[in-house]
Formats: structure tokens, sequence, C-alpha cells
């Protein structure tokens, strides 16, 4: 690898150059980020008039009668995403094991490659996919067919930053562990997988970033509610779900209550993350005691 | 002997404990590549009918009639590459420059809101940036941005034609916004990553820090980043509700940015709940084959690129 | 080992379930149309204040997803803006009841900025806009039906629906009874090829409104509760008696009452004759089986209920028309026979 020619000579020159670049760059962040915050403005100027604490816990009302909420939607989206996570952390995790352990190869490079056209698959199709899988044959909607729709949006993200987190654990630890005497269950699991944690756990929020606010796989899944429901067997409100029906309604009320809900998802996230980044703090820290 | 191999020898899955270990990885992994070749094999079983009834025209052909069960698919191809170039381009020139930024150059005080921020984006839901794209965005491209480039350059087939505020640029934007902070993300830990003795090697031979960030960082990162690029570019091409909101949703082929389009999932969002002819709802699941199809070939190529750059460096 | 913090997650949400109260005795699912949504959610919400032992879940994911749940006996109801034909109803595999139960219009929004006056459009010229034969507001076609008004020189763009809707199935039968080119040319569905060279696809009534709101020189056809919300400008249409009608409840209503003998192989109410009737109106309907699995005392008394004079009167609340009276008693009958 080399430096490439240097066409310019002069310093000065070179620096101006430099500083340009770092301007760019800077504009770019901030461009990204000032997205972000005018799209959250568009949103909380829409929807901030509806939140209070009946939105948070009440049923939802229909039109002509004032308030309700999304209660049920917001337990529904827990349950959900809690349901999915256990199933996709499992899978993706042992997956990446694999490939980490594993590396070269046609069956590991076969499993990457599946691993990047599912994240290619549009999310309607994943539901209709769970839709054959869990809702046809047994007749009924249900919230757990939603989970299996939400894992398997979850799982490249999953299985692509285990593996390379994994990977990026030194060979010095992974050789120290097996040096002395771990089996490579113990050497994995004890002191592989907690050196790559925070990595996952980055990886895992983000997964779970990107399915809070979808909403084409639960048309067919988890089927929505009007009523509380903690059951998985069942259908279930959801918070994206609700948001969507609401916001293509021509009630204003109800479009008050798709921007309110919209900015309860992304507090929701904003709250995982804040809170993934104290614990990789503290993770960072135990690791250097 | 790599690394690899040595520790292959060492570690030897001989314990009863190991071996149901490697059991458990082995089924882990079997249920991964299951779960992917039945959504695969579901697929085609839905969209045999249409396969049977159209054949390979289905590519080719641009009508789309569902009064005369008339099909072809050749425009949402279009209209879905195209708003994930736009995307991909737009996005992964950003959010690199963002990921080197913040990697590199902003104090920590700086970098950690800024990536937060830039992360948060991904939360958004798809239908929230569906709704600002059409009430906020689209008029800002009809009446800003679009003329703006029609006047610069409008001599270019890319940029000629009417305004309409929706089409295939906003929506490549709108694209671009939900994908950024995949690139930015990733790419941002990929860079971070690198060691800190090639930064400083190539400051000890005289190169600027600007220098150093982008020919000798960059290039060590690339692998990483382009894997960003094709995961950000995968979500590009699946997403559904928010394009659906602001491509204008009109089957045809035009070379102008600002022509409205239609893209392969954004048709099977609008009509798969109403469609009730089994020949219909067939060719819905024939495009949603497509997209599987196109993400796999988009893979394959960065694969083949991916393998080309590591076996020169 | 992931997380204290899931783990922690996990407890709240499982304490927070159980608390959840249980649910009632017997529930009803239903699917199917968007353009009911508004409706029955107001009505089942009314129902189960009265009966708490019944709820009833209905979700709007479109009138053919209502069909294909309803016919996978996944949902115990399905509603649908156009009834099932015979394809659907021989898939189905039992005998089906088609009943009536809202009743609604499609308004012609338009946006132009600088008019304040109401646009008048004849039957023809709204075939020739989506025929993509009237390409500009000031068109002598155009202008000759709103003398004194100054069109602008703005190209007309058309807005549809992209997602399959019965609004668009009202909308194109009505283009098809009117103009003969439309029918050979393009014909009636709730997804059609649009034929306008500015044909643009919106998603859902609030996508078409949305689109025709920020676009100057749009035309669209929304579902009268969103130009009764949104207060927008709709265009008078000519009906065939040669009024001038705008889209509202009462004009909705005549176009109904003109067609007391409505069945499911005989509902189309477009064009109606009548001196007051609305041109794009249309029936919406609740399909179940004449002999369901189960739960059909209930659902006899849902349906009964909503089909009567009590559960339409929440339709005015929420912008939509009430049954007339005929259509009602009709729908009772047919109601009648199912095996409970």
């Amino acid at each position: 690898m080399t430096v490439g020619a240097l066409r310019y000579r002069r310093l000065k020159q070179r620096r101006v150059f430099g500083s340009l670049g770092t301007a760019l760059a800077l504009l770019c962040s901030v461009l990204a980020a000032g997205s972000l915050l005018a799209i959250l403005g568009y949103v909380v100027v829409q929807g901030v008039s509806a939140i209070n604490w009946n939105f948070l816990t009440q049923l939802p009302h229909p039109i002509g009668v004032p308030g309700g909420g999304v209660g049920n939607g917001i337990l529904g989206t827990f349950i959900i995403i809690g349901i999915a996570t256990a199933m996709a952390v499992p899978i993706g995790l042992l997956t990446g094991i694999y490939l980490a352990l594993f590396g070269r190869g046609p069956i590991p490079e076969a499993l990457r490659f599946l691993s990047d056209v599912l994240s290619g698959v549009p999310s309607i199709a994943i539901g209709l996919f769970a839709y054959a899988v869990l809702v046809a044959p047994l007749k009924h909607f249900s919230a757990l067919s939603a989970s299996f729709a939400f894992m398997m949006l979850m799982l490249p993200l999953l299985v692509r930053t285990s593996e390379q987190a994994i990977r990026s654990v030194p060979q010095t630890v992974r050789e120290g562990a097996l040096a002395l005497g771990m089996s490579n269950f113990r050497a994995t699991v004890r002191i592989v997988l907690p050196t790559a944690r925070p990595a996952i756990i980055t990886a895992l929020l983000l997964a779970i970033a990107r399915v809070t606010g979808e909403t084409a796989p639960l048309l067919f899944t988890a089927f929505g509610s009007q009523y509380w429901e903690a059951n998985p067997n069942n259908p279930m409100a959801v918070l994206a779900l609700q948001v969507f029906n609401y916001a293509i309604s021509p009630y204003p009320d109800w479009q008050a209550q798709a921007w309110a809900g919209a900015f309860l998802l992304v507090v929701a996230v904003f709250i995982l993350s804040l809170g993934a980044r104290l614990m990789l703090r503290r993770a960072m820290r135990g690791l250097d005691s | 002997m790599t690394d690899r191999t040595r520790f292959r020898r060492v570690a030897r899955f001989v314990s009863p404990v190991d071996r149901g270990f490697a059991a458990v990885v082995y089924g882990g992994s079997i249920l991964f590549a299951l779960l992917i070749v039945g959504l695969f094999v579901e697929l085609v079983l839905g969209s045999w009918p249409s396969i049977a009834a159209f054949g390979p025209s289905f590519i080719w052909k641009s009508s789309w009639d569902p009064i005369t069960s008339k099909f072809g698919a050749l425009p949402m191809i279009y209209g879905t590459v195209v708003t994930s170039l736009v995307a991909i381009a737009l996005a992964g020139f950003v959010g690199i420059m963002a990921a080197v930024f913040l990697a590199d150059f902003a104090p920590r005080w700086l970098a950690t809101p800024l990536s937060f921020l830039i992360e948060l984006l991904a939360a958004v839901p798809s239908v929230v940036y569906g709704l600002w794209g059409l009430f906020v965005l689209a008029p800002f491209v009809r009446t800003a941005v679009g003329p703006a480039l029609q006047k610069t350059l409008g001599w270019t087939p890319l940029f000629s034609g009417p305004i309409y505020g929706v089409g295939l640029l906003t929506a490549g934007i709108i694209l671009a916004l939900m994908i950024v902070p995949t690139v930015t993300a990733i790419s941002r830990d990929v860079i971070a990553a690198i060691p800190r003795d090639l930064r400083e090697a190539s400051m000890a031979v005289g190169t600027t820090k600007w220098e150093t960030a982008t020919r000798v960082v960059l290039p060590a990162a690339r692998v990483g980043i382009f894997g960003a690029c094709v995961l950000a570019l995968g979500r590009a091409l699946g997403e559904t509700i928010a394009v659906t909101m602001v491509i204008g949703n009109r089957p045809e082929i035009s070379a102008s940015l600002f022509a409205p389009s239609y893209t392969l999932a954004s048709v099977i969002a609008n009509e798969f709940t109403e469609a009730t002819t089994s020949i219909y709802t067939s060719a819905l699941i024939e495009l949603g084959l497509i997209l599987f199809v196109v993400s796999v070939v988009v893979n394959a190529l960065a694969r083949l690129m991916i393998w080309r750059v590591r076996g020169s460096t | 080992m992931k997380g204290s913090f899931l783990r922690c997650l996990t407890t709240v949400a499982v304490s927070v379930a159980l608390a959840v109260p249980a649910a009632a005795a017997t529930q009803l699912t239903g699917a199917g149309s968007s353009f009911d949504f508004p409706f029955f959610s107001k009505a089942f919400y009314i129902y189960n204040q009265k009966n708490p032992d019944v709820t009833i879940n209905y979700q709007s994911i479109g009138s053919g997803g209502g069909i294909q749940q309803f016919t996978a006996k996944n949902v115990d109801f399905g509603a649908t803006d156009v009834p099932m034909n015979s394809e659907e109803l021989a898939r189905a595999g039992q005998p089906v009841l088609q009943i009536p139960v809202a009743l609604g219009g499609a308004a012609v929004a338009y946006n132009l900025p600088d008019v304040t006056a109401t646009i008048k459009l004849t039957r023809q010229a709204v075939a020739d806009i989506y025929l993509g034969k009237l390409l500009k507001w000031n068109d002598p076609e155009i202008a000759k039906l709103n003398p004194g008004v100054n069109l602008p020189d703005l190209s007309i763009v058309v807005v549809h629906r992209s997602d399959g809707s019965g609004t668009s199935y009202i909308f194109t039968d009505f283009l098809s009874h009117v103009s003969p080119e439309w029918k050979s040319k393009v014909g009636v569905g709730k997804s059609v090829s649009w034929p306008a060279p500015s044909a643009v696809g919106a998603k859902g009534n609030e996508g078409v409104a949305g689109q025709v709101r920020s676009t100057p020189g749009a035309i669209g056809y929304v579902e009268l509760a969103y130009v009764i919300e949104n207060h927008m400008p709709a265009a008078l249409l000519q009906n065939r008696a040669g009024k001038w009608v705008a889209c509202a409840p009462d004009t909705v209503a005549a176009a109904a009452a003109s067609k007391p003998e409505v069945s499911a192989t005989n509902f189309s109410i477009v064009d109606a004759s009548g001196a007051n009737s609305y041109p794009l109106s249309g029936y919406s309907w609740i399909v179940v089986y004449k002999k369901p699995a189960d739960r059909a005392k209930a659902l006899y008394s849902v349906l009964s209920w909503l089909v009567g004079t009590e559960g339409q009167s929440n339709a005015k609340s929420v912008d939509y028309v009430p049954l007339p009276h005929n259509v009602q008693l009709a729908a009772q009958a047919t109601l009648n026979q199912m095996q409970r």
C-alpha cells in the first residue's frame, strides 16, 4: 500500500486543501445530523399537542370520541420486539460465531452471501413469508408471526457484526484462554464474546431501531387491535401500525396522534441508544480494570 | 501457516462440551440458511403461475395493466435501480465524509452528539419519512432544488422535463437519508479500528492530516466501508413505504430524474392487499422474486469486487 | 449476559402484561376496506360499550386483503368496497352473504391557487382530463363551463390512487359509464393503467389529498371525509339530470335513494339519475359466511345492529352517509339468512 503520488508540492497548498476537505467532511456530518433535526422538528411540531399521560396509557378511541391513546400499541411493540430479539440474537450470534471460527471456505462464504441477500429483501416480502409460515397454517394472526418477520429483518446486521466483532478480538486473547486449558465453548462464551459485546450491542440496537418503524410486515402478521392484548398467540396492536393508520386518515385529531406516536418511536430508540452507550462505557471500564 | 489454521490445529473440538457447542453453532447457522432458502422457495412457489404465464418477457415488458392482466416489470426494475443508485451515491459520499470527520477529526464533545443524531435517523419510521417527504421535501424540490438543477444542468436528459416535486430524485434523496446512518456508523467503526501506527507512519513521512485520512486510512478501510455501502444499498433496494409516497407511482421509464417512476417494492405495497385475481397476486410475488434476484446480483458483484480488491493487497 | 438492561425491559413488559385485563368473552375479527375504517371504529366502539363482553377487532388492510383473509377463514367477516365476484365466491367454497353497510362519495378536489370560485366540470370533462385529452386548465372546453372565472395557463397534473382501492373503482366505474372511450381503453377496476401523460399516483386518500394540496394545477379524487376535514376545494359535477351538484352527504344519499333495489350483483350507483344525485357515489359491503364456523350469534347481533338505524346513526359524526331506510331493510333481510 503506497501513498499516492502527491501531485502538488507546496506545503501551503496541501494544508489549504486539507482544511477545505475537513470543512467538507464537517459539512457532511452537519448535513446528515441536521436532516434528522429537521425531520424531528417537523414531527414534534405536528404531534406535540397530542402527547399526554392519557395518550401513553389509554386504548385508541374512534373519531368523535376525544382523547384515547396508543397504550396497547406501546405494549405490543415491546412484546413483539422482545420476542424478535430473543429469536434473532441466538441465531445471529451462533451464525456469527460459526463464520468467525470457520472463516474461509465455500460454506461460510455462501452464508455471508445469504446474509447480504436477506438484507435487501423488501420488508413486505418478509411479511408475506411470515404469513405463509405462521399465519396461514394456524388460521389466525398473531404477534408471534410479527416477531418472526422482525427477526428476519434483524438477522443480517447481527450476523455480520457479530462475525466482525469476534474476529477483531485479538488472537492472543483466544489463544491465551485455550492455553489455559479451556474448552472452545468456554473460551468463546466466557472470554471472546464478552470482549466483543460492545459491538454486538451496537448492532442489536441498530437492528431494533430498524424494525421499530417497520409497518409493511405487520399488515399480514400482527394485524393490529383496538384492545389490550398480551398473548403473543393473538393479534396485537403495534405502535408503528397505529401511526401508519392514523397518518393516512383524514381526521386532524388522528393525524396529530400519528405524529405523536412517531415522536414516541424516535424517543424510544433515543432512550435505547442512550442506555446502550452507558452500558458500553461501563463495560469498557470493566474491561480495563 | 496462517493464523487461522494454527488456531484450528490448536483448538480441537474433542470434549463432549465442545462437540455440543459445535453442534449448536452448526445448528444455528443451518437454521439461518434454511430461513433464507425457505423465503426464496416461498417466493418461487407464489410466483410460479405468473412465471408460467408470462415467461421471461415479464422482465422486459413495460405495461402494467391489472384490468387486462398484462404485466411487465421493466419500469419497476428501472425505478428501483435508479433510486437506489441516487441514494447510494448521495449517502455514500455524505456518509463516508461524515465517518472520516467523526473518526479522525472531530473532538469528542462534537463527535458523540453528531454520531448519535446521525444514528437516530435510522429510528424514524418509514411512514414519517414518507409524509415528511411528501409535505416538506417534495415541495422543496419542486420550488428550489429542481429549478436550480434545471438551470445549471438542464441540458442533460437527466435534469430535463417538468418538475412535479415527486419523482426519482426526491425518492432517491429520502432513501439516502434513510441509509446514511448505516453507512456512517459502520464506516466510522471501521475507520476507527484502523491501527494508529498506520496513521502515525503516514504523518511521519510528512503528509497532512487530511491526506492521511483520505489517502492512507480510507484505502486501508475500504473493504469494511464497501461492506457498509452494500448493506446500505440492500436497505435502499427493499424500502417500501417511504418511497411509495414520494415516487409518483407511474410505471414508465423516463430519462429525467424529475419524472415520476415506480419501484418493485412500491408496487407490491400498493397493490398486494387489493389484488384478487390469482394471476395478479402471482405477478406481484414475481416482482418480489425479481427484487430478491436483484439483491443477489448486487451482492454477487460486490463480493467480486471485494475479492478482487483483497487479492491485490 | 446481553443485558441486564434487556432483562429489565422484559420484566417490565411481563409485569405490565400480567396486569393487563383479561380478553373479553367473545372477540370477533374483521378485515378489509380502509374506506370503512373510521365508521367501523366508531360503531364497534359504541357497540362494545353497550355490550362489554363482545369486542370487534377490525383492521383496514384493503378490500382485497379483506376478501383474502375472509376466504382463508382467518377472520370472521370481511369488508370490501366491491362485492365478491363469482370467481371469489367460488374460491370461498361456502355460501357467502354480502350486505351493504356504508355509503360514501368521491369528491374531485383540485388546486388552483388564485381561483376563488368553485370550478364546474361536466362528466365528459372529467373523463377527458383523465384520458389526457385536456392538458391545461385554461383549455376552451373547461373555460366555457366556467364563464367569468380567470383560469390560469397551468398544466393539469392528474393525480390518482396508486394503491388498489374501492374509491378508484367507483371513479373508474363512473368514467366508464360516461365515456365509451374510457371503457374500451382503460376499463373499471381498483387498479388500472392510467392513460394521462401527466398522471401521478399517490398512496391512499391522504396521499392523493396531500399531492393535490401541494401541487398547483393538480386534480384528484378523494373520499368525502377528506374534503370535509381538510377544507379542500372540490369541483361541482354535472349529474345525469343536468344539475350541478357538490359532493355532500345529502347528494350522495340522493344517489343511493335513486336505486333502491341494490344487491351484491347489481351494486353500481355511479352516474345516478335524480335531480340531486351526486354521480360519484358507492356502497361498501360486509361479507360473512351463511353458516359461520363459530361465534355466529355474536356476529349476527353485531351486524344486525350495524345496518340498523342505531348503528347507522354513527355515520354522520364521521362524515359518512347513513344507508337509506329501504337499503337497511334489504340488508337486514339478507342477514337473516345466516344460520346461527
